[in-house]
Formats: C-alpha cells, sequence, structure tokens
C-alpha cells in the first residue's frame, strides 16, 4: 500500500485515493482537429510503462483533488511530476 | 504404544499433560508442544497422506517448511488445512489427518500408488479435457485435495487489524534479529520485534537452551524497553509497498478473546532476519515416514525434549549436520552419518567418534524402504558397494537456503548464487531494508549477533540515529555450514522408483523431467506444470533442489537455470484474520435514508439499489408475495397515487460562470439555453461515445444548478465530472458538492398527485401553468421547507418533494397523512420498475449496458444538431461511420401473455444456437396492460416492427413480437398533467 502525497493534504495512506491510470494529455478543446487514428490512440491506447509513469490519483476520500506523481512500476518509488497544473 | 520423549530437557513443560485426539487414538502431549512434537512424542509417525498419490508421509520439516502435515482440527472450533508443526497443542482437541480416508494409517485412496505411472505431470491438463472438467473436477477435488471445509459449526476466527509504526521493524528474533533490536532498542529508535515461535530465540533454543543465557536475559531488556514492542507467535507473511509489512499475530498475549491480529506496520526501515532453511538430498521412496530435514530433529530433541527415532541415519553434504548427529547419540541412540564429500574435517571426525558415531565418507543414501515408516536404507559407499543400514530415522542436510523471501517479495533484491553455500542469496539490500544473519548466508552465531547490529546500526544511521556499541554475546556452535558439496538428488537405480523433490505436490525428479522433455524448459514452467513449488510449504523444502536437478537434466549450470517468484503469504494466512472485524456492513456500510425505520415499520422487504443504498423493494401486506405487492403498487400508480423514497437518487449542486460550457459538454443536447427554474432531461456520455448515465438538470437560478445522477452512477458521475474540471478544462470556474444525502425526498406519482400536494397547503403556487412539467417551485409546506420538481419517474405525473435530510421524517408523515383519503400507496423499487418498463424509461446495469450509445437508445432526436462537440460525439460517429448496423431499442410483448422471459435472455435467429442477434433487458408483468411486456436491444430492431423474434432460454424458445419501447402514455399526456 503506497504512500502518496496529496498537494493539498500531504501523506496519506493509498487507501485514501482512487488510481486514474496513465496520466494522459487533456482532452482536445476540438476533437474535429484530430484525425480518427489520432482521436482513437487518445482515448484507447495507453503506454503501460515498465519504469517510470505518470499517473494521476483522485483523493477520493479526501479532499477530491486530482494530481499527478510519477510512480516506478518497478520500486513503486515515487517522484514529482513536472507539467501536471495544480489547484 | 512406545513413547519417543526424553526424560528431560526441552521448552516444554511436564507438570501440564494435555490430552488429545489424533484420527481416533487419545493421546498425551505437554504445554509447549505443537500438535507436531506430540504426535512425534507418541510415535504417531504418519501425519498424512500425500496429495496425488496418497503415500504415507510424516513429518519433515519442524516448522512452516513442513510439506506434509497439513491437518484438520475437528474440535473445539473446526478448521480446515492446519499445519501440524506449528499449531500449538491444546488440551481435548481432536484432530484429523487430510487427504485421507478412513485415516492416515489405512487409506483406501493409497491403490493410487498402483496407477501412479498413470499420473504423470500435467496429468490433469492432458486427461480431462473431454467432453468438459466439470464432469470430472467433484471426483478429482474429493480424491486429491485437502482438508474439507467445515461445515456450519466451522470456526469463525475472531481477528482483529491493527496499524503499527515504527522506525525499526525486525524480523525474526534469533541471534541476528536479537542484536538488531538490542542495539536499536538501547539507542531509543521506536522498535518492532517479530518472531514466529511461541518463545523467541530462533535457532539458538533449538537445542533447548537456558533460560538465563544470553537470548533470556536479552529478551528480559527487550521487555524492559518501553521503546520496545514483541510479538511473538507472530509471522511477517508480505512486503508491501512503501515498506508497509503484513504481520500474522497467533493468539495475541494481551488479548485472550483473540484468535488473530493482522499487523499492519509501516515501518521506516527493516531488518529481515529470518534465518534459513535447510534443504533435502532427495533419493528413491525419500518420503517415508522418519525421514527428515536434520535440523528438525536437531528442534525435536531439544525444544520438544522428543527423540524421532533410536537408530538414526544422517546424510549430509556438509558440516552441520554433525551437530544432529552429536545431540541423537547423546541420548544415546545408534547412529551413522553418511557423508557425500569424501574428507570430511579432523574437527567433525573427532567429535564424532568421541560419540561412537560411524562416519562413511564418499557415500550415497540411494533408497529407502518400509512403508508406513523407514526401515533401512541403501548406501552406496566409496567403493561402489551397496550396504543395507537398518534404522528407523534418516535425518538428511542437503545444505542451507537463506530465507530472504520477505527482501525477495520487495522487487528489490535478486536471487544470486552463492558457490560455497550452493544456494542462492539476495543480491543485497535497500535503502530501506537490510538482511542480517542467515538470511544473509552469515551462520556463525557470534557473527550473526555481530550482523544484525551491524544492521540496526545501518539503518537507524540512515534515520539520523544512532546506536550504542554492543557487546557480543559468547555463543559458540561448532558445526556450520561453511562449505557445501551439493548434491540435487541421488538418481534411482532403477526405473519406476519415485525420488520426490516437492513433498507437497508428489513432484519427482520424472516428472521434472517429462516436463522438460515436453518443452517446458524455463524454471517458471517447469513450476506450473508440475506443480513443484505450489504446494502448502511454497517451495520452502524443494525449490532449490528443483532448480539444481533441472539444471543438471539441462546440462546448465545451477545458477544460469533462473528462479521463480517469491509472493506472499510467506505462511498460509487465514482470510478471516485478513478481513478481521471488517466483514459485511462493517466492510462497506449500507447507505440508508432517513425513512429506513418507516419502511420497516410498513413491513418493507429491503435491498440494495445501488452504492450500498438501502430502498424498499415493495411493502407486502397478510398473504401478498413480492410480485402480488408490486402489482398492487404499481396499480394505485397507474389508477390514483403513490408515494416512494427517491432520497438516494445522485444529487450535485454546480455553481458558476463555465456550468453552462460543461453541462454542453456532459450532455449529448444543448443545456446552454436552460432557463431559470426549469429542468432538462439529459443523456450523459463517456468520451468512448457510450453511454453512461442519464439524468434531469434543473437550472435553480441564476447562478445555480442541480444536476441528478441515477443511485448507482453516483460516484461514476462525480468522478467523470471532477476529471472535466481539474485535468481537461482546468480554467474553468464552476464549482461542484455532492448533496445527495443533503436532501431527502418524497415523491408522489399518479393521477391524483397534484391533488395530494394541494392538499398538503403549500404556500405557494402548484397550478398546472406555475408548475408545468420540467417546472419547479419552491416555498413551505407547514414549517417543512420544500422545493418541488414535476418531473416523471413513472409515466405518471410526479412531483418530486425535496427537503433537507431532517425534515424528511416530517414531510413524510404529512404526505402520508394528507394522502390517506386519496388511498396513497407507499411504493417500493419493484414497482417502480414496472411501471418505468412500461413507460419505456431506461435503468442503468438493463439498457444503459455499457456497450448503447445515444441512438441505440432513441435518442437521436435529443442529439444536438449544433454543437459541434460533446463528450462522446467524435467516438459515436466515428463508431457509427465504420459500422451503422447496431442494436437497437425495441419492445416486446411475448405472444404467451402471461409468459416472463429472463431479463439477459438473448435472442437468436429462430431461436436457434447461434450468434445473438439481442436479448431482453427488462420484463414485467405490466398492470396497464394485464399482461407480460419487455425492453430490450436487437439487431437493427427499429427496423423490425411486427416481426416475431425468438429468445434462447435454457431448453426453451420463448416467441416475442418487436414493438416500439413504449407501453404506456405513449404520447405522454399524462406526464404532462
Amino acid at each position: 500500500m503506497l504512500i502518496l502525497t496529496c498537494p493539498w493534504c500531504g501523506e496519506r495512506p493509498e487507501g485514501e485515493f482512487m488510481n486514474l491510470g496513465e496520466a494522459v494529455p487533456p482532452r482536445a478543446d476540438d476533437p474535429s482537429a484530430m484525425t480518427d487514428a489520432e482521436w482513437s490512440a487518445s482515448i484507447n491506447e495507453r503506454r503501460n510503462i515498465r519504469g517510470r509513469h505518470t499517473e494521476r490519483w483522485w483523493h477520493m476520500r479526501g479532499c477530491g483533488t486530482i494530481f499527478a506523481v510519477v510512480r516506478d512500476t518497478i520500486t513503486h518509488d515515487l517522484f514529482e511530476a513536472a507539467d501536471e497544473p495544480r489547484p | 504404544m512406545t513413547t519417543s520423549r526424553l526424560l528431560s530437557g526441552g521448552r516444554i513443560d511436564r507438570s501440564r499433560p494435555l490430552r488429545f485426539s489424533f484420527d481416533g487414538m487419545k493421546l498425551g502431549g505437554f504445554a509447549g508442544d505443537t500438535l507436531a512434537s506430540a504426535l512425534l512424542a507418541n510415535d504417531a509417525m504418519i501425519v498424512g497422506r500425500s496429495f496425488k498419490l496418497h503415500r504415507p508421509r510424516g513429518l519433515f520439516g519442524a516448522g512452516s517448511d513442513d510439506p506434509s502435515s497439513m491437518v484438520e482440527r475437528l474440535g473445539p472450533r473446526p478448521a480446515a488445512n492446519q499445519l501440524a508443526t506449528t499449531l500449538p497443542l491444546e488440551d481435548g482437541a481432536v484432530y484429523r489427518s487430510v487427504s485421507t480416508w478412513p485415516n492416515a494409517r489405512h487409506d483406501v485412496g493409497a491403490v493410487a500408488q498402483l496407477f501412479s505411472r498413470l499420473l504423470p505431470a500435467g496429468f490433469y491438463y492432458k486427461t480431462f479435457m473431454w467432453p468438459t472438467w466439470h464432469l470430472f473436477e467433484p471426483f478429482i477435488r474429493g480424491a486429491a485435495g485437502l482438508g474439507r471445509v467445515p461445515g456450519h459449526d466451522a470456526w469463525e476466527p475472531v481477528s482483529e487489524s491493527r496499524f503499527g509504526d515504527c522506525d525499526l521493524l525486525v524480523i525474526g528474533a534469533g541471534p541476528a534479529g536479537l542484536g538488531a533490536a538490542l542495539a536499536a532498542g538501547r539507542g531509543g529508535a521506536r522498535v518492532i520485534l517479530v518472531d514466529d515461535g511461541t518463545s523467541p530465540g530462533g535457532r539458538l533454543i533449538s537445542d533447548g537452551g537456558d533460560p538465563d543465557d544470553w537470548v533470556g536475559t536479552s529478551i528480559a531488556e527487550l521487555k524492559s524497553l518501553p521503546n520496545v514492542h514483541m510479538l511473538i507467535a507472530s509471522t511477517a507473511w508480505g512486503y508491501h509497498e512503501h515498506n508497509l509489512i503484513t504481520v500474522l499475530e497467533r493468539n495475541p498475549v494481551d488479548a485472550p478473546d483473540l484468535d488473530f491480529r493482522n499487523w499492519k506496520i509501516r515501518a521506516r526501515q527493516v531488518v529481515v532476519a529470518a534465518g534459513a532453511f535447510e534443504r533435502p538430498i532427495p533419493f528413491a521412496d525419500n518420503d517415508r515416514p522418519g525421514i527428515m530435514l536434520a535440523s528438525a530433529v536437531r528442534t525435536w530433541l531439544g525444544r520438544f525434549g522428543v527423540r524421532p527415532g533410536k537408530q538414526a541415519v544422517v546424510f549430509t553434504n556438509n558440516d552441520s549436520a554433525c551437530s544432529t548427529a552429536l545431540a541423537l547419540a547423546a541420548t544415546g541412540a545408534a547412529v551413522t552419518v553418511v557423508d557425500v564429500r569424501h574428507e570430511t574435517s579432523n574437527q567433525v571426525r573427532e567429535a564424532l567418534d568421541q560419540a561412537g558415531v560411524t562416519l562413511l565418507n564418499g557415500s550415497m543414501v540411494c533408497k529407502a524402504y518400509g512403508s508406513k515408516r523407514v526401515e533401512a536404507v541403501d548406501v552406496i559407499d566409496a567403493d561402489g558397494k551397496t550396504i543395507r543400514l537398518p534404522c528407523d530415522l534418516v535425518a538428511l542436510s542437503g545444505g542451507w537456503n537463506p530465507a530472504f523471501h520477505l527482501a525477495s517479495q520487495t522487487r528489490e533484491t535478486r536471487s544470486v548464487w552463492h558457490d560455497d553455500l550452493a544456494t542462492f542469496v539476495a543480491s543485497h539490500g535497500d535503502t530501506r531494508f537490510r538482511l542480517a544473519g542467515a538470511a544473509r548466508a552469515e551462520f556463525e552465531p557470534m557473527a550473526c549477533v555481530r550482523d544484525g547490529v551491524r544492521a540496526a546500526t545501518e539503518a537507524l544511521q540512515a534515520l539520523g540515529m544512532t546506536t550504542p556499541s554492543i557487546s557480543i554475546p559468547e555463543l559458540h556452535e561448532p558445526f556450520i555450514a561453511r562449505t557445501v558439496q551439493p548434491l540435487w538428488f541421488v538418481p534411482p537405480r532403477k526405473k519406476g522408483e519415485k525420488v520426490f523433490v516437492d513433498l507437497s505436490g508428489d513432484v519427482t525428479t520424472a516428472d521434472l523431467g517429462l516436463a522438460l522433455r515436453e518443452g517446458f524448459d524455463s524454471i517458471e514452467l517447469v513450476k506450473r506444470y508440475t506443480t513443484a513449488g505450489m504446494g502448502v510449504d511454497q517451495g520452502k523444502s524443494g525449490n532449490v533442489n528443483v532448480i539444481g536437478i533441472v539444471g543438471t537434466l539441462t546440462g546448465t549450470a545451477t545458477q544460469s537455470v533462473g528462479t521463480t517468484t517469491f509472493r506472499p503469504p510467506f505462511v498460509p494466512v487465514e482470510f478471516g484474520s485478513i478481513a478481521g472485524a471488517r466483514h459485511k456492513a462493517r466492510l462497506y456500510p449500507w447507505r440508508h435514508t432517513p425513512l429506513t425505520d418507516w419502511h420497516i415499520q410498513q413491513g418493507a422487504v429491503m435491498y440494495e439499489v445501488g452504492l450500498r443504498w438501502q430502498r424498499p423493494g415493495f411493502y407486502p401486506k397478510p398473504g401478498e408475495n413480492g410480485q402480488t405487492a408490486a402489482s398492487r403498487e404499481a396499480s394505485a400508480v397507474r389508477n390514483s397515487v403513490g408515494v416512494y423514497d427517491g432520497t438516494p437518487l445522485g444529487k450535485f449542486q454546480l455553481k458558476g460562470p463555465d456550468v453552462p460550457a460543461l453541462l454542453d459538454l456532459l450532455y449529448i443536447s444543448d443545456f446552454s439555453k436552460l432557463a431559470p427554474r426549469r429542468g432538462k432531461y439529459g443523456v450523459m456520455m463517456s468520451d468512448d461515445g457510450l453511454i453512461m448515465d442519464d439524468g434531469v438538470v434543473f437550472r435553480l437560478n441564476d447562478t445555480q444548478w442541480l444536476l441528478h445522477s441515477s443511485t448507482g452512477a453516483a460516484d461514476r458521475v462525480h468522478l467523470h465530472i471532477e476529471q472535466i474540471l481539474q485535468i481537461h478544462r482546468p480554467h474553468w470556474r464552476v464549482s461542484i458538492i455532492p448533496v445527495t444525502s443533503q436532501w431527502a425526498n418524497a415523491t408522489l406519482c399518479g393521477p391524483r398527485a397534484r391533488d395530494v400536494l394541494a392538499a398538503m397547503e403549500p404556500d405557494f403556487d402548484i397550478s398546472r401553468e406555475a408548475l408545468p412539467f420540467m417546472g419547479m417551485a419552491e416555498g413551505m409546506i407547514g414549517d417543512i421547507p420544500v422545493r418541488v420538481f414535476k418531473v416523471s419517474w413513472t409515466g405518471e405525473a410526479s412531483f418530486e418533494l425535496n427537503t433537507p435530510a431532517r425534515y424528511a421524517t416530517a414531510l413524510w408523515d404529512k404526505v402520508m397523512a394528507t394522502g390517506a383519503r386519496f388511498g396513497i400507496t407507499p411504493v417500493g423499487s419493484e414497482a417502480n420498475h414496472i411501471l418505468r418498463v412500461e413507460a419505456g424509461y431506461l435503468s442503468t446495469g438493463h439498457e444503459v449496458d455499457g456497450t448503447s450509445d445515444a441512438y441505440d437508445l432513441g435518442f437521436g432526436p435529443l442529439v444536438s444538431k449544433t454543437k459541434l462537440d460533446f463528450m462522446g460525439k467524435r467516438s459515436m460517429d466515428l463508431r457509427r461511420k465504420a459500422d451503422p448496423e447496431r442494436f437497437e431499442l425495441v419492445g416486446y410483448l411475448p405472444v404467451e401473455p402471461s409468459r416472463m422471459v429472463p431479463e439477459g435472455a438473448p435472442i437468436t435467429p429462430g431461436g436457434n444456437k447461434a450468434d445473438q442477434a439481442g436479448f431482453v433487458s427488462a420484463c414485467v408483468m405490466s398492470v396497464a396492460l394485464g399482461r407480460s411486456i419487455a425492453l430490450g436491444l436487437l439487431h437493427k430492431g427499429r427496423s423490425r416492427m411486427g416481426e416475431t423474434v425468438h429468445a434462447r432460454v435454457r431448453d426453451e424458445i420463448i416467441p416475442m413480437t418487436v414493438v416500439a419501447p413504449v407501453f404506456h402514455d405513449a404520447d405522454r399526456s399524462r406526464v404532462k398533467s
């Protein structure tokens, strides 16, 4: 069970959070500007990385913040995610 | 019956005799015994039959590494699958062997041995394929398998879960663990020390020891330190992420009523000092009772005062078994040491000589004789001659495997080959855990203490803490396995002789050979195909030999064969102990509306309607069943008026300038133009183009909206919106507050609903003009504040009376009192379902099953013609472009009007065995039409009105006519009344 650092609440046990999977880019403002293949990939394709992987968590049994962290999928070491907007 | 109990010695209390029975035999033991030691003391050598071949099996190891001694406790507290070697003996208890009938000594299933040639590796995979595995399963489960699941009287262990937190967790209280705990404890760190024995000390007390020795004084000191917490009879069974270690504490001394306490310990640092497991040397018929590990023999002698045999053969390839030979000789047993090595050190040679022990160098035991107990072994001596040695005990030592399982579960360490010891050791520790002592291949006891102190010092340094220097006690153990001459097995002299590598699963060297010949050439595949390492001991006794044998058979160096993966649990753990008190509603509490008590008083049958919400299913009157009660309630709604508790419906309050933009993105229709005090029905899709939920949104005023979701979809809808607001459109200014539980509800529905509302004398206008369909009103009814939404849940006019939750019962009482003269009827979920199907309204989980889009369910007219984008649009368009022929919502009328069709029944062409062309999503007995009606999806359904289709259910084909998916109030005039 991980210890996650919520940007709002600090260190909390994993049971308070829901994992939202790989931190894919935000939904396009105008999906019609994307090709069919690009759109389909954005919906369906995830990289399933072995190693450092950026993922989102929802502090659902807490403050409700959704945030991204980098997790090493082998060691579960956590690192701060670089480009995620913070509340 | 003979007894093998020595007159003195061991950590048992001879003044406290215990009585017990095993397989019907009345036996005695002492306080401090395990079931295993007590059985051995009574010369009850056979403790079970083997898993597959039903061969008699005896005790092999003395702890959690024993592969054979699963037993069942019939009473008190009946429980299956208990390991005799770790089960404390209880006075008056009744035990039974498993895998046996009628008992372990006389087992009918032993005829399996006659067919053993027919039961090779992969036998089940190959044989029981046709026509179906299920035909054979009951027989196989009965014939093989382990204990039976106890019946109604089964013991439900009383367990609790507890969180622990410490600077340093020390796993194992042998010499290394005690050294680590002392160093850290004296240094002031918060320490938890865990040991799986009933008394700490590990190997140091296997020889009996003295309560006043270093172990005794160390434990006394640790107990006196307030910053040290000691858990005895506790096994660390899982090493999880971020240094969370799960520990099972059995019969906690501080809580006599508890059977188990399952700890989740978050440790800043961990020292794994779990010791090492001895491994055997396999040879033909090496599973005969009386053949066991040399270290187990020492434990029986030293810890329990039991001598398992009078005439012993010790078979070894290293020095450590010398201690066993000497300990046996000291009790007067006749001992012969068979040493694989051509040379034995002078020190060992002299010690054995002085004790009168015979030593045969360059020799191997190649076969055992005897059936219910070993009677003799054949030894090939250095000259190649075969000698038969009579014996009643064979002690084996093929080397030692450090117990680094827990460290390995972290996935930080790899297994690396250690040449001198001929085994695998952990590659390294980590910044968060360290190995110490025998778990790190350090076997000499003083060195173990020193290594424990080192590990604790390093761990505390990492935390910025210091440890005092510790004086190392004088602990001497002259015979250590410093070097091992590996011998993975002694090949059988005759074909067909069985050399068991894994006693748990009856896996032989021949099985390994077969797996390799059939192409299962990776060690992970060999394991799964033969089940080697998959039995109760999880490979503790056999795994390294399996790897060595695979290397020998394939001509590969042992270190290159690879290793299998260590996973939790380290020992078998009762599921009940993990759950603790968290079962049923305590694990996942029910949600109740404030009206639950009222519903129950009215005789309602309550059940879950999604997300743990409890609601009335129906309110049966005397003589009614669920069907007749639901029909009566539904008829009341169609004919006069009903009321139901709609409190659980998901509710979200939205506020902010960008709410219109949010709603336009969320729903398929246009919402941005929604006027204040008006509502609108909407369908919500996820971006994969499939419907996720539907519901009504009301605009409460200029700045606030109230969004409704289905009861069961509330959490999913909440997350969906949060993701939009926090990730996809973080610049939008919208606040969302879930208010589901803040508002309670009484929903009036039926042609007299408005009359009831009027009779309640609200202080606001409820006329048709002021409160039209999809309109709202707010005000007071007496002293109860209400907010009324005019919607439809039932195909009748419906008034949703919402009030802050604290007024729920007052509102409900008012409704019932006022409605009495209109014959108001409380309505449950079953009647609601009938009414909704009649009206053609959807239910999530029925029609909205995660495969349908907006057009499929007839919402084409709702899809916005002007919006360029909304959630799900792109994917829906893309999918429909690729294949416009889809399953579409239709109604079905079974040709036989009284015929009900099971929900989920597939529709196939002609009802034949063919691909599904549709299905029935809901079927009810309509009160409006007096016949059965159904909804469902059908391939190209909207173009097939009037056609006859066939539902295919077990042994029957049900013809139905395809109709429009609305059976009542098709023009919606009643809804809008």
